[in-house]
């Protein structure tokens, strides 16, 4: 009988150990590398990225080279299809790699110190790297650029020569006159990209092209950002009289991002407003189509002032060390090594990180016209995450596509108002959330 | 439970029990708890801690990431009822309980029809559950392209003499009924089983009773089927009301709840993560909750079960 107990006992004991498995499972299993606390560069580092289009090519060769540089040192990467999403509520673990890139649309600065850890202050490292200020809070880096890009919009030269122009509209008119005379050739000259979104949140990029580099102070200052003369006004104000001539796509809702680099290589499409990391893809594209690479161009937004062009140059995302990663060192090294010495930026035709790096020849028409470029000023100490609370408060998504697309149906007719009204009920709720914001 | 049940446990006074006796019984009464642990450790954690959560949630003002919740009391709750647009979106769900409806209707029509010997009988129930069984991600690309101006739907009409063709997406009065219809592709295979599988287990001699009588198919499906399977129709109207007001999938993967398809669990997604109102967005879940409980309360007190089972 007590034999009997016994196999009993155990098989409780089975049990819960199963049960007790199960529960360490769900919880996310976290630190499966070993830890490394000497200083140097060893063992295993995991690196979360969103690139799964180059997770298991360009990523793995400089894993390899890393791994040659450093011996003894394994990356790992983990690809994530929605980076944002994903990586925000992993943030709630511990468990969000050893490197990762800081997934700025859900992690205000103020929080960055809860998660990153320091790489060392602002003013010494913005002598080496550009867009420091934007990876920083009160004077100390948490984020180093992997490569910046410059607002604008890709076209393609052959449609825009056909329709007679040359060079690039300096108003707003000018460029609405433009789109029209590319309309006439049955060309349709602008992709707004509704259905994927995201490219149309890239369109808030431009922020800062007419008011300067203080743009953002001023709009956390302002009741009614969507008023003539301001940024906000110009931006959401271009899309909507784009889309309201008619001269966007007959149906946004079926808009393909993958699709829209082949109308524009094809000259189906005649512009799009994005980064100018994207004229690399473009150009890609072009070739696909048996075109030349210069079939593509890219050129600063209609909003010239004195006849000079300004763009916006703004960071992509940041790389950050975990702050309970076991292994600093080797995720040191890595951010390092991935900035000074990948060449990653110029692989993609973008901006360096590095000051003294040249620029990319994707900007040369850039260069040709003399475009000023601006880089946004940091935002005060205290206030970086006001303008997101005001705009979640408001439920506009500033830095999002929601209510872009909102503008667009109003502007095909598809959904109520005009742009006066439309613009009075955002300016309504950005000041009612102001208020409520700054309690 | 059935295994403790099984052996006498009523033990005469005159035979004391043994020791080793009284250890197999507990035994006994312990090991269907054991075999259980695991599933009933995934029931909570997955589904009762998550939904505790989401109650104390939907009293603070979290906003999903920062380590302190603020407790605000009912003031998400007062939001929800005070701001009309929030509820405007129930409005889309009644397009998707039209769909519900048709979907049932035909689920029953076919489930009906191949019950009765059909030719390629076995070929057609395969056809109809076959979008049951696809991700809807692929779906919801796939009517993308279908949906599309001058894609495979336009194609098709173009082919019958049908030019002047809605965007099926784009126009705002159409979106909602394309998103519908897709949802009844792929959701009418899962009731069609449902039915298919209650009609069969009608026995067989109440169709000979009736045929001897001289009913028509008609008879049969009315007084035969219809009453044999009420529970099971039952059912899926309940599944079918919740299923219409919490409709995610679909409009989320096409369109994202852009152009008027906004549904209320996509409002719900948007104002957590895209406006990173959590404890608002938990709220608001609640309530979709203790709707769809009120729904099926009012529908179980107005077609009671034990009714059905005493016609």
């Amino acid at each position: 009988m007590q034999h009997t107990q016994h196999i009993r006992r155990t098989a409780l004991m089975g049990a819960t150990a199963i049960a007790v498995t199960a529960a360490l499972a769900l919880s996310g299993c976290a630190g499966n590398s070993a830890a490394n606390d000497s200083g140097e560069p060893a063992g295993e580092i995991t690196v979360l990225t969103n690139r799964t289009d180059l997770v298991d090519t360009t990523f793995a060769d400089y894993a390899a080279t890393f791994e040659k540089k450093y011996p003894g040192t394994t990356v790992k990467f983990e690809a994530l299809t929605d980076y944002e999403g994903d990586t925000k509520i992993r943030l709630n673990s511990k468990d969000y790699g050893d490197v990762l890139l800081i997934p700025s649309s859900n992690v205000t600065k103020d929080k960055y110190a809860n998660y990153f850890e320091p790489l060392g202050s602002t003013d010494e490292l913005s002598k080496e790297y550009r867009f420091t200020n934007e990876g920083s809070f009160d004077g100390t880096a948490y984020g180093i650029s992997t490569f910046g890009s410059a607002m604008g919009y890709v076209f393609n030269r052959d449609v825009w020569t056909a329709a007679g122009i040359t060079s690039p509209p300096t108003t707003e008119a000018e460029y609405l006159t433009a789109l029209g005379k590319i309309k006439e050739n049955g060309v349709t000259p602008y992709y707004t990209n509704y259905k994927d979104g995201w490219p149309l949140a890239t369109i808030e990029g431009n922020l800062g092209t007419v008011q300067g580099a203080d743009v953002r102070s001023q709009m956390i200052a302002d009741d009614a950002p969507w008023t003539e003369g301001n940024d906000q006004y110009n931006i959401d104000g271009l899309l909507y009289d784009t889309v309201a001539a008619g001269y966007s796509e007959d149906d946004p809702t079926t808009t393909n991002w993958e699709e829209s680099k082949d109308l524009l290589a094809t000259g189906e499409i005649g512009s799009m407003i994005l980064g100018s990391w994207a004229v690399a893809q473009m150009q890609d594209a072009a070739e696909k189509a048996g075109e030349s690479r210069d079939l593509i161009g890219f050129w600063p937004m209609p909003w010239a002032q004195n006849s000079t062009f300004t763009s916006v140059t703004a960071s992509d995302k940041f790389l950050a060390i975990n702050k309970n990663s076991d292994n600093k060192a080797t995720a040191r090294a890595w951010v390092d090594w991935f900035t000074d010495e990948s060449g990653f930026a110029a692989s993609q035709g973008a901006i360096s990180p590095v000051i003294d790096a040249d620029a990319p020849d994707t900007l040369s028409d850039f260069t040709e016209l003399g475009v000023e470029y601006l880089e946004l000023a940091p935002d005060p100490v205290g206030k970086e995450a006001v303008i997101t609370d005001i705009a979640n408060e408001a439920e506009i998504d500033l830095f999002g596509n929601s209510y872009r697309q909102k503008i667009i149906d109003a502007a095909r007719g598809a959904g109520d108002g005009d742009k006066q009204s439309l613009f009075d009920d955002l300016n309504e709720r950005w000041a009612t959330a102001r208020a409520t914001i700054s309690e | 439970m059935a295994i403790t049940d099984a052996p006498p446990l009523e033990v005469g006074a005159s035979k004391p029990i043994r020791p080793g006796r009284k250890q197999r019984l507990t035994g006994r009464r312990i090991m269907p708890w054991l075999f259980l642990a695991v599933p009933l450790a995934f029931l909570f954690v997955l589904t009762y801690i998550p939904v505790a959560n989401m109650f104390w949630y939907s009293v603070t003002d979290w906003d999903g990431l920062d380590p302190e919740k603020t407790l605000v009391g009912l003031d998400n709750y007062i939001e929800i009822f005070t701001r009309p647009e929030i509820f405007r979106v129930f409005f889309v769900s009644l397009f998707y309980l039209a769909g519900a409806i048709a979907q049932l209707g035909l689920a029953l029509f076919f489930a009906a029809l191949l019950s009765f010997q059909t030719r390629f009988r076995n070929f057609f129930k395969g056809v109809i559950f076959f979008p049951y069984l696809i991700n809807g991600v692929a779906i919801g690309l796939m009517f993308l392209y279908f949906f599309r101006p001058d894609g495979t739907l336009d194609a098709v009409l173009g082919a019958f003499g049908v030019q002047e063709t809605p965007q099926w997406l784009g126009d705002p009065s159409v979106v909602n009924v394309s998103l519908a219809a897709t949802s009844v592709w792929r959701y009418m295979g899962l009731n069609f089983v449902l039915f298919l599988g209650a009609i069969q287990s009608v026995p067989a001699e109440q169709y000979e009773a009736a045929d001897l009588d001289g009913a028509s198919s008609w008879h049969k499906f009315r007084y035969i089927i219809v009453p044999s399977i009420r529970r099971i129709l039952g059912l899926s109207f309940i599944l079918a009301i919740a299923g219409a007001l919490s409709a995610f999938e679909m409009p989320y993967i096409m369109t994202g709840g852009a152009n008027g398809s906004e549904t209320f669990v996509i409002q719900t997604v948007d104002t957590a993560f895209r406006y990173s109102k959590v404890g608002l967005a938990s709220a608001m879940a609640v309530v979709l909750l203790a709707i769809v409980l009120i729904i099926t309360a009012v529908q179980r007190r107005v077609f009671p079960d034990e009714k059905a089972d005493q016609e």
